[in-house]
């Protein structure tokens, strides 16, 4: 028996980990004490050397020292400022006017703002929480599917999860050893894709279907011109005159790389349509119809705090971390001029942003344990050897992983699945010759679904929370409006759990959907030099620091291929790796050490 | 047992006290972050304990406020067996982790990393980066931070045994007044209230 233990030290430890896991108590401390539990095993049959516990506490502090997993309080507590804004309701009820009169209109507005939202913090449940109590009611009252209804809810509330800045996509590129910019800039076209596909399935419905996504009757308009009109007219010309803007600042901008461009042109056609609406009002020319002047006012708060978040980083001027910090610091700000600010509001944001942080890192510290003893045990050569045995190379390695991960979404969510599954197939992935970017975006979309599963999904759970449990008199019609059951929000979200897969699909099929938000000329060679480094991810701070110290500017660690010059990311990597910080050095000495000794 | 539900009660409000004021500097990082930030773009200035702070205070948030996230039952767990099982067995599973999953790691963690805090303390150790900070604060957190986590695992095992005794109420059920999202809902049915109370004075209005 103890010798077989011996043996197969690795698959037994991964079957114990499932047991661990399942029986309940806390993942964090499951995973920690599956790791401990093995690592006595390990130095007792003599395959670990005694001196493997004296990394414990280094790969800790490697994690606080990790400046990327920084972006998760920042992006929280940014999140739960602005959720309380009321940014998010505004923007949902003139969009949903906007578009309500034509046929899925109002399905179209929730996608549309679900998108916006999730471009500007990335909080599932609260995007799901304003859709669920501001538009679903509408819905409901004007007839439609309730499926329809609740299903698209759920699902642009999960957007948040892929368009960046999404903490999934910061947790992941963290754990592959990538930058959150470059994963940023990849997942940009393959989110807005999603979105894409989303309205498509609604387009389809209202095609086939007409009558679970009807048009408003134009008289549930509120808001109207004096003469009648709909005031449609002007904001069309206002939208013109911005894209048209726009496009005369990008062909006059000086040549810079494609996402620098489009940040700045898009940043300047809104500031253009910003100025009018704002003379128009000063002025009071009257030259803008009500119509259009309100949708400009509701779209500036998201545009420019997603300016300040993406635009930034995009830009290069601040880190993915700092882009956080400005965030929630712009949140801050806006829900103090909108006077939605106040202590209590603050004190739970620290609060629950505290808690959060804290379940969060102590995953990745009990997974960091676990990983250490199960990469003692060679863990990784026996993940590896099964994973490069499959038949298909590449193909059939990420079929594998993603119908895996996807069965997993079912009862783990994306934290766990972040820091428990990617660490193993990561490497692999990398073996296979993989970009990782592009295997990180995949199994971000991939992910996404863990949201979406009956019955544990979060955005399901969130709406369900929010939606009408018992019959209710409508305030408007005052007809008597049936419940939305249980039943109903899981058959809704199932069509998208299939377009989730489609996009996997279409990811894997078309590579370019996210290399084509990169950069051309990657430092390829940088990046796998970067990560075998190993996982302490301290380098991170320490090649900062070094950036600032030799005054090299643009070039942000995070930020390499998006800067100007390509040739000064070069010496920042071997830098942080010749000069690394102290933890980071002993940290390796006692990996040589463990690894000579065995 | 009444004793130990008062040591118990004591540890719950240390490690609340403890959670109350540290989660302030998430505030302060989310200012030092974005001010350096804008420092270092225009004044071209830039200070590496500046950046250093904020990864300081971060630390600090997650270790010391361990107690407090245990004690708030906020560590995620897989719930897919046990709530199949009756409430006694998922306290006697909680029991169990505690002493079994809880405890060894936030043992060893302690016992490793007090030498290496002693070690920084007396040599002194400061970062290797130029004007950064002294470290001996930052490796004091894992220490002080896990003993905080421990002693709330002790309250929590005492809570247990408790609850099985029939003394005290069910210590699993969430004892946070609200969360933050039922707060958002309950904010965003408020102001739909107020418009659709102020639409109904504009209709009946000189308008």
């Amino acid at each position: 028996m103890m010798a077989f233990i011996a043996a197969n030290l690795a698959p037994v430890m991964f079957a114990s980990l499932v047991v661990f896991l399942l029986f309940g108590y806390p993942v964090a401390f499951g995973l920690a004490a599956c790791g401990i539990f093995y690592a006595l095993v390990g130095i007792e049959v003599g395959a670990l050397p005694p001196s493997l516990f004296q990394a414990l506490p280094l790969r800790i502090y490697g994690v606080m020292g990790n400046d990327t997993l920084l972006a998760i309080p920042f992006f929280t507590f940014m999140g739960l400022i602005l959720e309380r804004s009321g940014m998010a309701e505004d923007l949902l009820e003139t969009i949903g006017q906007l578009f309500g009169p034509i046929r899925g209109g109002l399905a179209y507005a929730v996608i549309f703002v679900g998108a916006m939202l999730a471009a500007t913090t990335g909080v599932v449940a609260a995007s799901v929480i304003s859709m669920g109590l501001i538009s679903l009611p509408i819905m409901l009252r004007n007839g439609y599917d309730r499926r329809v209804a609740s299903g698209v809810i759920a699902a642009s509330g999960t957007l948040a999860q892929i368009i960046p800045p999404s903490l999934v996509l910061i947790v992941l590129a963290d754990q592959l050893g990538k930058s959150v910019g470059d994963m940023y800039k990849g997942a940009f076209i393959p989110g807005f894709t999603l979105t894409g596909l989303y309205a498509l399935y609604i387009l389809g419905i209202t095609l086939f279907k007409p009558q679970w996504a009807p048009a408003l009757p134009v008289e549930s308009r509120t808001r109207r011109q004096a003469d009648g009109t709909t005031g449609l007219r002007s904001l069309l010309a206002l939208l013109v005159i911005s894209v048209a803007a726009a496009v005369a600042f990008a062909k006059w901008y000086p040549e810079s790389p494609f996402d620098e461009m489009l940040v700045s042109s898009l940043f300047f056609g809104v500031g253009v349509a910003f100025f009018i609406a704002l003379f128009d009002k000063m002025l009071k020319i009257n030259l803008l119809s009500e119509v259009a002047r309100k949708v400009t006012f509701v779209m500036i708060p998201p545009l420019a705090l997603i300016f300040l978040v993406l635009g930034t980083i995009f830009l290069g001027i601040a880190t993915p971390t700092e882009g956080g910090a400005m965030g929630a610091s712009g949140a801050l700000i806006m829900a103090m001029a909108r006077k939605r600010l106040s202590w209590s509001l603050l004190r739970q944001a620290m609060d629950t942003t505290a808690k959060l942080s804290c379940f969060v890192v102590f995953i990745l510290l009990g997974s960091t344990t676990f990983n250490l003893v199960f990469q003692g045990v060679d863990g990784s050569k026996w993940v590896e050897h099964l994973l490069l045995g499959l038949p298909g190379g590449q193909l059939g390695f990420l079929i594998v992983v993603n119908i895996l991960v996807f069965l997993l979404a079912f009862f783990l969510d994306f934290f766990e699945l972040a820091f428990i599954v990617v660490p193993l197939v990561g490497p692999v992935a990398e073996k296979l010759g993989i970009d990782l970017i592009w295997f990180g975006v995949l199994l971000g979309v991939n992910m996404q679904t863990s949201f979406m599963h009956p019955p544990f999904g979060f955005a399901l759970f969130y709406l369900r929370s929010v939606a009408a449990m018992e019959a209710y008199k409508d305030r408007l019609t005052g007809k008597l409006m049936q419940p939305v059951t249980t039943g109903q929000i899981y058959w809704g979200a199932v069509p998208y759990v299939v377009i989730q897969v489609f996009m996997v699909g279409l990811i894997i099929a078309f590579p370019g959907l996210v290399s084509g938000g990169l950069e051309k000329q990657k430092e390829v060679d940088l990046e796998k030099f970067r990560i075998e480094i190993p996982r302490g991810a301290t380098d991170a701070p320490a090649e900062k620091n070094l950036n600032e110290l030799f005054k090299i500017e643009p070039p942000k660690g995070d930020s390499g291929s998006s800067a100007p010059a390509p040739s000064l990311p070069a010496p920042a990597p071997a830098a942080a790796d010749a000069a690394p910080n102290p933890m980071q050095s002993v940290l390796d000495a006692v990996k040589k050490d463990a690894d000579v000794k065995k | 047992m009444n004793t130990l539900l008062g040591l118990s009660r004591s540890i719950d409000r240390l490690n609340q006290f403890v959670g109350r004021w540290v989660a302030w500097l998430v505030l302060a990082a989310v200012v030092v972050s974005s001010v350096n930030a804008v420092v270092r773009k225009a004044f071209n200035m830039s200070s590496n304990s500046l950046l250093e702070i904020q990864w300081y205070f971060f630390s600090a948030v997650f270790l010391l406020c361990a107690g407090y996230t245990l004690l708030r039952n906020e560590h995620v767990k897989i719930d897919v067996v046990l709530h199949l099982w009756p409430k006694r067995k998922q306290i006697w599973i909680d029991i169990i982790g505690i002493v079994f999953f809880l405890f060894p790691f936030v043992l060893s963690v302690i016992y490793l990393s007090w030498p290496l805090f002693v070690t920084a303390f007396q040599t002194g150790e400061m970062s290797q980066n130029a004007g950064g900070l002294i470290r001996w604060p930052v490796y004091a957190l894992v220490p002080v931070g896990f003993t905080l986590l421990f002693i709330q695992g002790i309250s929590e095992l005492i809570k247990r045994f408790a609850y099985l005794q029939g003394r005290i109420d069910d210590p699993t059920i969430k004892k946070q007044t609200k969360s933050a999202e039922q707060e958002l809902a309950e904010e965003i049915l408020r102001h739909k209230g107020e418009l659709a109370a102020a639409a109904v004075i504009a209709q009946g209005g000189a308008k």
